[in-house]
């Protein structure tokens, strides 16, 4: 993975003393708390309904053990004994005291880790695919460009205080997993007839309050004009994005009140100022940060594995979680493992000290010493040798890591909602566990297959409940929590947002409400049908019929 | 005198900030007093204002495009760009395109809901010139222009980016 240099140490010690100061200036009444505010948010800092949260980046995901067990160490010294993954494949602590902020970024920047625009209106973390590199369906691997996307955004002088916060998604797979439709700007890695890499370059996509699948601007951008096009887009949204209403602020409205084909106009015309110009990628850089994400050492093995086979063979614990949780790699002989952190009773997402560091030295026995976070909230091995699976599932299961549910209705994406999160409506990580409660069965749960359900306590969205093939969302009626719920969202490469199914609903009636849909599902599915396709097939009234029916 | 600091040193402010003008109310002040007008005040008195003894200079609010001023800029010695507040990022864009986009190579100054902290982008945009708000402390704020030692993008005082010059 990416390993910085004297600049980017450098440039990092020195944004921990501005921060420092600023805080210290803070504490002291010299500085005003709304205008600490900005600040402290490009630091990754919310002050939230208990205490502050810091939100760390982990950029595209990307996590050493080295940098895993300093989050442990942070979350053992600073916080209770646990940290939070979040959709934009970052970690968060929920109880640091704000004095302590600036000597928790110090030890960040030991393992090369900071807190940098993981908010405000600011360029954000750039996410992508988390098996990036080790899947045989790559176009090509994301990161590099992740990483020169990463180095373009921090500390940009000109886009650090935009009209509302910026995303920025990189899709080099031809199936999407990063969520790439609903982002500001969502890249998608292609070549062109000649063979050439570029991008398809999508903008003002979104969730939150108004949510947009993104619209393709560029058919082709050819690789070299990344950063230049970017500046460009950014350049017009700083400019033109609206300032007047922050629930219109994002580049979203920005494009849908110009037109699409008018602000790409606007786009390439502000391109062709800088187009070619000094920010235009050398060979040489393309070829130095591709160099950090180099396969790593691989043993040569055949297809079959009989290690594997005899345990397979053996345990039908271990079957069901490499069923469900081990993923086919590029190369003979390993494997992608998903450790799956949606246990039922423990908020979608969090990870304890004990696991972190667990994990951290897992890791390093299996996996090549890194690790990926991902936008569901999971952490991947993406390189682990089959012989050893039934090694490290045994490990993982110590420390109860061994959850085998990826991608089945209770791997939720969940936000920290009302219990934590100051914006929230209502509470979100009881309805996760309630739902989780009622599809406790693990045959069932296989037998309703592949489904998504997403969690948000607020319109933000930040539990992604549009593009859930069940989506629910928190909402406030007259001081009482109740729960909109959507069906026919998906993030993949259909993406599309759930309906609104009806009236909402009392907290209470959330797991029966699920069970129903899922029985019009199964009850109506043909053959090996998604629940989207059921869904666009029969639409909504069957399942609103159910939901709705009156008890005899 | 009011102060401000230009290119990292404190001076006193000789120029005159005019708002909310009748149409002759800048040719109404003292002839050769430095003025700053508003933008649209500048298109429609230009002749008549370059007529006074004083220099004159123009301002632009942070939703004004400066390719109103193309024409204008070389009998421009300063361009004002005002923060209505510091969190609006408009003004960054504003004195990038002035700066290099356009070429200007006179003062670029902000103007307006200017603070500490925001002054090491802005200098990295193109400003030059920095009006802070009265509660700011100027000698304390001449220490923000050193906050980084280098930033990674191309800007008005970095021609090159980072890539291009990594030893």
């Amino acid at each position: 993975m990416y390993r910085y240099d004297n600049y980017d140490h450098q440039m990092l010690s020195e944004r921990i003393a501005q921060f420092r100061d600023q805080t210290n200036r803070f504490l002291s009444g010299e500085l005003a708390g709304d205008e600490f505010l900005p600040l402290r948010l490009q630091n990754g800092l919310y002050i939230q309904r208990l205490a502050p949260m810091l939100r760390i980046a982990v950029p595209y995901g990307m996590l050493s053990s080295t940098q895993m067990r300093k989050m442990a160490y942070i979350a053992d010294h600073f916080d209770k004994g646990y940290a939070h993954l979040t959709t934009r494949q970052n970690v968060q602590f929920n109880w640091p005291e704000l004095a302590d902020v600036p000597d928790i970024l110090e030890h960040l920047a030991e393992v090369e880790m900071h807190a940098i625009q993981t908010s405000g209106n600011c360029i954000r973390n750039t996410t992508t695919d988390q098996y990036a590199g080790a899947t045989a369906d790559e176009i090509e691997d994301s990161r590099p460009y992740c990483e020169i996307i990463r180095q373009w955004s921090t500390f940009h002088p000109e886009f650090a205080y935009l009209p509302r916060k910026f995303k920025i998604a990189v899709c080099g797979t031809h199936n999407d997993q990063a969520a790439t439709q609903v982002h500001d700007i969502g890249l998608f890695i292609v070549r062109n007839d000649a063979g050439e890499l570029g991008f398809r370059v999508l903008v003002g996509g979104g969730l939150g309050r108004t949510p947009v699948i993104g619209k393709e601007i560029r058919h082709f951008l050819p690789k070299e004009h990344l950063l230049t096009y970017l500046d460009a887009i950014l350049r017009v949204y700083n400019r033109e994005g609206r300032r007047d209403n922050k629930y219109k602020a994002r580049i979203k409205i920005l494009v849908k009140e110009t037109g699409t084909e008018e602000f790409r106009d606007k786009v390439e015309q502000e391109w062709l100022a800088i187009k070619d110009g000094p920010l235009t990628l050398t060979d040489e850089e393309i070829a130095r940060c591709k160099q950090y994400f180099k396969a790593p050492a691989y043993q040569s093995f055949g297809t079959a594995s009989p290690a594997l086979n005899a345990a397979l063979a053996e345990d039908v614990l271990f079957t069901s979680w490499h069923q469900q949780n081990v993923v086919a790699h590029k190369k003979d002989g390993y494997a992608i493992v998903n450790i799956c952190l949606k246990m039922t009773g423990v908020a979608p997402g969090d990870v304890t000290t004990e696991q972190m560091n667990l994990i951290a030295d897992l890791a390093d026995r299996y996996s090549f010493g890194e690790m990926r976070i991902t936008h569901e909230q999971n952490i991947v091995f993406a390189d682990v040798e089959k012989a050893d699976l039934y090694e490290l599932w045994k490990a993982l299961k110590s420390q109860s890591l061994n959850t085998d549910n990826l991608g089945l209705l209770t791997d939720m994406i969940c936000c920290p909602g009302g219990d934590f999160c100051a914006l929230a409506n209502a509470k979100s990580i009881p309805i996760a566990e309630s739902i989780q409660r009622a599809f406790a069965d693990p045959q069932r749960l296989r037998e309703i297959g592949k489904l998504s359900l997403n969690i948000s306590g607020c319109m933000n969205a930040c539990g992604h409940h549009h593009v859930g093939n069940i989506g629910i969302l928190g909402v406030d009626k007259k001081g009482e929590e109740f729960y909109q719920v959507s069906l026919g969202g998906s993030v993949e490469n259909d993406t599309s947002l759930g309906k609104i199914i009806g009236p909402s609903f009392a907290q209470d009636d959330i797991p029966s409400v699920v069970t129903k849909i899922v029985e019009v599902y199964e009850l109506e599915r043909q053959g090996e049908e998604k629940f989207l396709e059921t869904f666009n097939r029969i639409g909504m009234d069957p399942f609103k019929a159910k939901v709705y029916a009156k008890a005899d | 005198m009011q102060k401000l600091i230009k290119n990292r040193k404190i001076i006193e402010d000789t120029w005159l900030l005019l708002n909310d003008l009748t149409p002759s109310s800048a040719l109404d002040t003292a002839n050769d007093a430095d003025i700053l007008v508003p933008l649209a005040y500048w298109l429609e008195n230009k002749e008549a204002l370059q007529t006074r003894m004083g220099k004159t200079g123009v301002w632009l609010d942070s939703q004004e495009l400066p390719s109103a001023l193309k024409d204008s800029l070389s009998t421009l010695k300063i361009v004002a760009i005002n923060f209505p507040k510091f969190a609006d990022g408009r003004g960054y864009s504003i004195a990038r395109e002035l700066r290099v986009t356009m070429g200007f190579d006179g003062e670029i100054r902000a103007i307006g809901d200017v603070l500490r902290d925001q002054l090491f982008y802005m200098a990295r945009c193109g400003f030059n010139a920095f009006d802070l708000r009265d509660d700011q402390n100027l000698e304390e704020s001449l220490s923000a222009f050193d906050t980084f030692s280098d930033g990674y993008q191309v800007s008005a005082d970095k021609p090159t980016p980072l890539f291009r010059r990594r030893a």
